[in-house]
C-alpha cells in the first residue's frame, strides 16, 4: 500500500511549538456594535446614496434660510407667471424656456416679453414666484415637521414603552389600553380633529402628529424592554440594587438603540407623507406659507397645461421618501444582520 | 374562547365609547360654529337653528344626547345639509368607499403576494432587485401623487380610462390602483422578507430532504407559513385605505366617506365629522378584532386563550 | 464482504464567501456497506455536515463541487441533475436533522407531514399514505397515534418530534439513513432513547446509516466503524474498537483525551483552533495544534498509513523512520485494553 517513502530523518524533528495557541484567539479585530453597524452600511450602495442625497437636501433646504427670505416667497410677480424652466446654455426643448402649446414648441419668455437675462431654473408658479425658491423652501418645512415628528416620537414613544414595559402588572396594562384607544382611531382622524381644534399651520401639524404618531414607537419599545427585562446582565443590575434609571440608561437604551434608530427610519418618511397629504388636501400648511404638499396642490391645478408645476415639487418630494425607505432599510439590516433580508 | 372573546368585546366597546366621548369635547372646543360664515343671519335666526340642533342645552345634556342618539345610529343631522341626517349621509356613500376599499385591498394583497414570492424564491437574481426597487418606490410615491399622475396620463392623455366619476367598473380601475398601490407595496416587502425567512429554515431543508419538488416546496410549505403572519397587517392596510379614499375620492369625484370627510372638514360639519370618526373607528377595532379571530384560526400554534391579545 | 452500496472519492467543495474561497472539503474518501453504521467525528466546521448535503444534493447555493465522486451502487450522483436527485432523496437516501424543534413544518399536520414522501415517491394516494404514516409513528413509538396523527409539531415533546422526523426519514425505507447530529439538540435522557430507536429500526429496516457527531461518547454503542475528521480532511478511520483502543492521529488522541471518564478530575481539551479554510496548511492541518508535530507536518500532508486491514490514519508518526513518541497516559490505557482485546479474540477463535 505505502510506497517507499524516502524521508529525511532531519524531517522527523519536532516542531518548534507555537505560541498562539490560545482557545479564545479571535481572528477579526473586535468592534463596537455601532462600528460594526456602520461598516455593514457602507456595503449596502442604496443606503449610501440615500444618506448623501439625504445630507445635501437637509443642508440646501436649511442653509437657504440664509438666502431666501419670506418675502421673496411671497412677493408676487405677475409678468413673470407660469413661466417653464430655462437653463442658460442648454438648448434642449423642456428646459429652454420652450413649452409645448396646442402642439408647438412655443418659448413662453419670449411671447411674455421677459427680459432675456431672467430665467428660472425650475420655472415660476401662477404668481410668478420662483418655483426652485418655494421647493427649497417646502422642503425645509416637509424636513421641520420631520425632525420634530421624530422628537416627539422619541420623547414620547420610548419613554412610554420604556415605563409600561418597565412596570409590567397593572400600570402596563392600562398604558397599552390607552395605546390601543389611540390606534384604533386612523392617525390621520386624529390629525385632522387637532388641526381642526388648534389653528392650521405648522405648529398644529406638528402638534397633531406627536399626539399621533408615537403609538408604534411604544409598542416596540415595551416588548423589547419585556424582554431586556429577563435577561441576565438586566437581572443582575437589579439584584445588585442599582436604581431603576440607571439600569434604564447604562443597560436598557443602549440595548434599544437599534430598534429606536430602526423605528425612527420609518416614522420620518411617514410624517412627510402627512405633511404633505394634509397641506395637499387643504387642511394643513396654507398660503402665503408654502410645502410640498401645498404645491403639489398648487400644481395639481395647472397640471393639464403646465405639467413641471407638480413634476418638480412631485420628483422631490419622491426622492425624499424614497431616501429615508432606502436607509432605513439599510440600517435595519445593518443593525440587525440576522434578520438580513 | 368565548371568554376572550367577550372580553375583546367589552375592550371594543369601553373604546369605541371613549373615542366618541373624546371627539364630542374635542368639537365642542372647535373654534367657530358652522354658522360664523352666514353673517346674513340674525341673531334670532341663529338662536333658532341653534335651537333646531339642540346646540342651546349645557354640554352634559348634549354630550348624553349624542350619546343616547348614537346607539341607535344617530348621529344628529348634518349643519352643511340641512335636514340630512348624517346617518342617512354615510348610508348613501359608505358604498362607493367598501367598494372602493376592498377592491384596493384585493388588488395589493394579491399582487403583493405574487411579487413578492417570485422576489423570494429568485433571491439576490435581478428579479428580486426589481421587486425590491419598485416596492420602494410603491412605499415611497404618495398615493395622491400617483393618483394625479395616473388620472393625467392614463386618463386624460391616453384616454384608455375614465378620468372620474363613478359610474360602473371602469370608473374603479384607476382608483383602486392609485389606493392599493401602497398594500401591494407593503406585503411584496413583507411577503418576501417571510419567504426568505421560511425558505432558509430547517422544515424547508428537510422537506428538500424528503424529495419534494421545488414547486411542492413552495406550495406546500412555504406559502402558507410565509402568508399566515399577513394577517395582521389587515389592520394598517385598513387605516391605510380609510386615509387614502379621502384623497384618492376628491381626485377621482367618487361620492364617498372620504370625499365627505374632507368636505365636512371644511364647512365645519362637526355631526359629520363625528359620524365618520365613529365609522372609521368601528370599523378599524372591528377589522383588529377580526383579524385576531382569523388569525387564531388558521395559525395552529395560536390559541385564543384570555390574553391581552399581545 | 458486505455489499457497497456509497463510495465517496475524492470529493472537494468550495464555497464561496466574501472573505474569499473557503476549502470547505479537501479530499474526503470513504465508503459505506450494506446494514452498517458509519459515523463521521469531527468538531463544528470540519466539514462533516458540508459532506453529508453533498450526499442529499442539498449543497447551498455558494458551494461549488472542485471535484471527486459519490458513487451510489453504480451511479455517480455527483453527476445527477436536480429532478433526478429529487427521485433519490427522501427514497434511497433520507436524512435526519439537528434540531427537532424547527424540521417540522409548524402548520402542518404531522400525519401529512409522515405521508408527504409516500405520496412523492411511492405515488400512493394520500388516504394510503396517511395509514402507512400511522404504521410508521407506531414503529418509532408514538403512543395514540391515530389521534396524534392529526395534531401539529407544537403539540410534541422535542423527543417526540425527533421521533416524527425519524418516521418521515424511514417511511420509504431508505436504503442510506444520513443521521446530523440527531440527538445533539436533545436532553440527554432523550438521547439515550432515540439512539435505541434508530438502533432498532436500522435492523428493522435495513438501513446503512451515516451518522455524524462531535460526541464521541454517543459513537460508541452505535457504530460499527468511524472516520474523524478535521479541517475538511478524513484523518483517521478504522472500526470502532480500532479508533476507541488503537487510535493513531495525534487527533484522535486529544479526541478520546478529552472525554470525560469516570476517573478523570478535570476534563482536558485540545489547544488551539481549528485552521481557518481560506488559506488551508499545506500539511497535516492539525500540525499547529499537535504537541507531537515534526517538521515534515507543516511541510508536507502525510498519506494514509495502513494500521490494520480496516484501519488508515494519515500521520507521519506511522511513517517508517519515523520517531517512537509516548502518547497520553489515557492512551496508552487504551493501548493496553486493545492488546486485552486482542488476547481475547485469539483465545475465542
Amino acid at each position: 500500500m505505502e510506497e517507499k517513502l524516502k524521508l529525511d530523518p532531519a524531517s522527523f524533528e519536532p516542531l518548534p511549538k507555537a505560541d498562539d495557541l490560545d482557545n479564545e484567539k479571535i481572528a477579526a479585530p473586535s468592534l463596537t456594535f455601532l462600528q460594526d453597524a456602520w461598516l455593514r452600511l457602507k456595503k449596502n450602495k442604496g443606503a449610501v446614496i440615500s444618506l448623501f442625497i439625504l445630507i445635501v437636501m437637509f443642508v440646501v433646504a436649511f442653509g437657504s434660510t440664509f438666502f431666501i427670505s419670506h418675502d421673496d416667497l411671497i412677493r408676487s410677480a405677475p409678468q413673470y407667471a407660469n413661466l417653464p424652466t430655462k437653463i442658460p446654455g442648454i438648448d434642449i426643448n423642456g428646459l429652454n424656456g420652450k413649452l409645448k402649446v396646442a402642439g408647438e414648441w412655443v418659448d413662453i419668455y419670449e411671447r411674455n416679453g421677459v427680459p432675456s437675462d431672467v430665467h428660472f431654473i425650475l420655472g415660476t408658479d401662477y404668481l410668478g414666484r420662483s418655483l426652485a425658491q418655494r421647493i427649497i423652501y417646502g422642503t425645509k418645512i416637509s424636513l421641520i415637521v420631520a425632525v420634530a415628528a421624530t422628537f416627539f416620537d422619541l420623547l414620547i414613544g420610548v419613554t412610554y414603552g420604556i415605563v409600561s414595559g418597565w412596570k409590567g402588572g397593572k400600570v402596563d396594562t392600562f398604558m397599552q389600553r390607552v395605546i390601543e384607544v389611540i390606534s384604533s382611531v386612523p392617525n390621520l382622524v386624529i390629525v385632522v380633529l387637532m388641526l381642526l381644534v388648534l389653528k392650521p399651520g405648522m405648529t398644529s401639524i406638528i402638534c397633531a402628529l406627536a399626539i399621533s404618531s408615537w403609538t408604534t414607537m411604544a409598542r416596540m419599545i415595551r416588548a423589547e424592554t419585556l424582554s431586556l427585562k429577563n435577561q441576565e446582565y438586566v437581572l443582575a443590575a437589579r439584584t445588585l440594587g442599582e436604581s431603576p434609571h440607571k439600569i434604564a440608561w447604562k443597560h436598557l437604551v443602549p440595548n434599544l438603540s437599534s430598534i429606536i434608530i430602526i423605528q425612527t427610519m420609518y416614522t420620518i418618511p411617514g410624517a412627510i407623507f402627512f405633511e404633505a397629504f394634509l397641506s395637499f388636501i387643504g387642511i394643513g400648511i396654507s398660503a402665503p406659507q408654502t410645502s410640498l404638499g401645498v404645491l403639489l396642490n398648487d400644481g395639481q391645478k395647472s397640471f393639464q397645461f403646465l405639467t413641471y408645476q407638480m413634476w418638480y415639487p412631485a420628483i422631490v418630494l419622491c426622492v425624499l421618501m424614497i431616501s429615508f425607505n432606502l436607509l432605513g432599510d439599510g440600517l435595519r439590516d445593518a443593525f440587525d444582520p440576522k434578520t438580513r433580508r | 374562547m368565548r371568554k376572550y372573546l367577550l372580553k375583546r368585546i367589552f375592550y371594543m366597546i369601553l373604546t369605541l365609547f371613549l373615542v366618541a366621548t373624546l371627539t364630542f369635547f374635542l368639537m365642542k372646543l372647535m373654534p367657530g360654529t358652522p354658522f360664523t360664515n352666514q353673517q346674513k343671519m340674525t341673531a334670532e335666526q341663529i338662536q333658532i337653528v341653534n335651537e333646531q340642533y339642540g346646540l342651546n342645552k349645557p354640554i352634559w345634556q348634549q354630550y348624553l344626547l349624542y350619546l343616547a342618539g348614537m346607539v341607535h345610529g344617530d348621529f344628529g343631522t348634518s349643519f352643511q345639509f340641512s335636514n340630512q341626517p348624517v346617518s342617512y349621509l354615510i348610508a348613501s356613500r359608505i358604498g362607493a368607499s367598501a367598494q372602493l376599499g376592498v377592491q384596493a385591498m384585493i388588488f395589493g394583497v394579491f399582487f403583493g403576494i405574487i411579487i413578492g414570492s417570485v422576489a423570494a424564491i429568485n433571491r439576490n437574481t435581478w428579479i428580486d432587485t426589481t421587486a425590491t426597487v419598485l416596492s420602494i418606490i410603491g412605499k415611497s410615491v404618495p398615493n395622491f401623487v400617483l393618483a394625479v399622475l395616473l388620472q393625467y396620463y392614463i386618463a386624460l392623455k391616453l384616454g384608455w380610462l375614465p378620468v372620474a366619476d363613478w359610474n360602473g367598473f371602469v370608473y374603479t380601475i384607476l382608483p383602486t390602483i392609485a389606493l392599493g398601490v401602497g398594500p401591494l407595496a407593503e406585503t411584496s416587502r413583507f411577503v418576501r422578507t417571510g419567504m426568505v425567512d421560511v425558505l432558509n429554515s430547517d422544515y424547508i431543508e428537510l422537506a428538500r430532504a424528503k424529495g419534494l419538488s421545488k414547486f411542492g416546496i413552495v406550495y406546500h410549505h412555504a406559502l402558507r407559513n410565509s402568508l399566515i403572519p399577513l394577517v395582521t397587517l389587515i389592520g394598517p392596510y385598513t387605516v391605510a385605505l380609510m386615509t387614502g379614499s379621502m384623497v384618492i375620492e376628491n381626485i377621482f369625484s367618487i361620492p364617498g366617506i372620504g370625499e365627505q370627510f374632507v368636505k365636512s372638514i371644511t364647512t365645519n360639519d362637526y355631526p359629520t365629522i363625528m359620524g365618520v370618526t365613529m365609522l372609521f373607528s368601528t370599523g378599524l377595532v372591528l377589522v383588529i378584532l377580526l383579524t385576531d379571530i382569523i388569525y387564531g384560526i388558521i395559525d395552529p400554534r395560536i390559541r385564543l386563550t384570555g390574553g391581552s391579545g399581545e | 464482504m458486505a455489499e457497497r452500496i456509497l463510495d465517496v472519492k475524492n470529493l472537494k467543495i468550495d464555497f464561496h464567501t466574501y472573505a474569499g474561497e473557503v476549502k470547505a472539503i479537501r479530499d474526503v474518501s470513504f465508503h459505506l456497506d450494506k446494514g452498517e453504521t458509519l459515523a463521521i467525528v469531527g468538531e463544528s466546521g470540519s466539514g462533516k455536515s458540508v459532506t453529508t448535503r453533498a450526499l442529499m444534493g442539498l449543497l447551498a447555493n455558494n458551494a461549488e463541487i472542485k471535484g471527486g465522486s459519490i458513487m451510489f451502487h453504480d451511479q455517480d450522483l455527483l453527476k445527477k441533475t436536480e429532478k433526478e436527485m429529487q427521485n433519490i432523496r427522501g427514497k434511497d437516501i433520507a436524512m435526519i436533522f439537528q434540531d427537532p424543534m424547527t424540521s417540522l413544518d409548524p402548520t402542518m399536520k404531522i400525519g401529512m407531514q409522515i405521508a408527504e414522501p409516500l405520496i412523492k415517491h411511492k405515488k400512493i394516494e394520500k388516504k394510503k399514505a396517511l395509514a402507512q404514516a400511522l404504521e410508521i409513528m407506531k414503529l418509532v413509538g408514538i403512543k395514540d397515534a391515530e389521534e396524534r396523527i392529526n395534531n401539529y409539531p407544537h403539540q410534541f415533546s422535542g423527543g417526540q418530534r425527533q421521533r416524527i422526523v425519524i418516521a418521515i426519514a424511514l417511511v420509504c425505507y431508505p436504503e442510506i439513513l444520513i443521521a446530523d447530529e440527531p440527538t445533539t439538540a436533545l436532553d440527554v435522557t432523550i438521547q439515550a432513547q432515540i439512539l435505541d430507536l434508530m438502533k432498532e429500526l436500522q435492523e428493522k429496516i435495513e438501513t446503512s446509516i451515516i451518522f455524524i457527531t462531535h460526541d464521541l461518547g454517543v459513537v460508541a454503542g452505535m457504530a460499527d466503524r468511524v472516520a474523524v475528521m478535521y479541517a475538511g480532511e478524513i484523518l483517521e478511520y478504522g472500526t470502532v474498537d480500532e479508533i476507541f483502543y488503537n487510535p493513531q492521529h495525534p487527533y484522535t488522541w486529544g479526541l478520546l483525551n478529552s472525554m470525560p471518564t469516570l476517573d478523570s478530575e478535570e476534563l482536558e481539551s485540545i489547544p488551539g483552533t481549528p485552521p481557518d479554510l481560506l488559506d488551508p496548511p499545506k500539511g497535516d492541518p492539525f500540525a499547529p495544534r499537535n504537541p507531537y508535530a515534526m517538521k515534515i507536518d507543516a511541510e508536507e500532508k502525510p498519506p494514509y498509513f495502513q494500521v490494520s486491514e480496516t484501519h488508515y490514519a494519515a500521520t507521519w508518526l506511522l511513517a517508517p523512520g519515523a520517531p517512537a513518541v509516548t502518547p497520553p497516559p489515557e492512551i496508552q490505557r487504551r493501548y493496553k485494553l486493545y492488546a486485552e482485546m486482542m488476547e481475547q479474540q485469539k483465545i475465542g477463535k
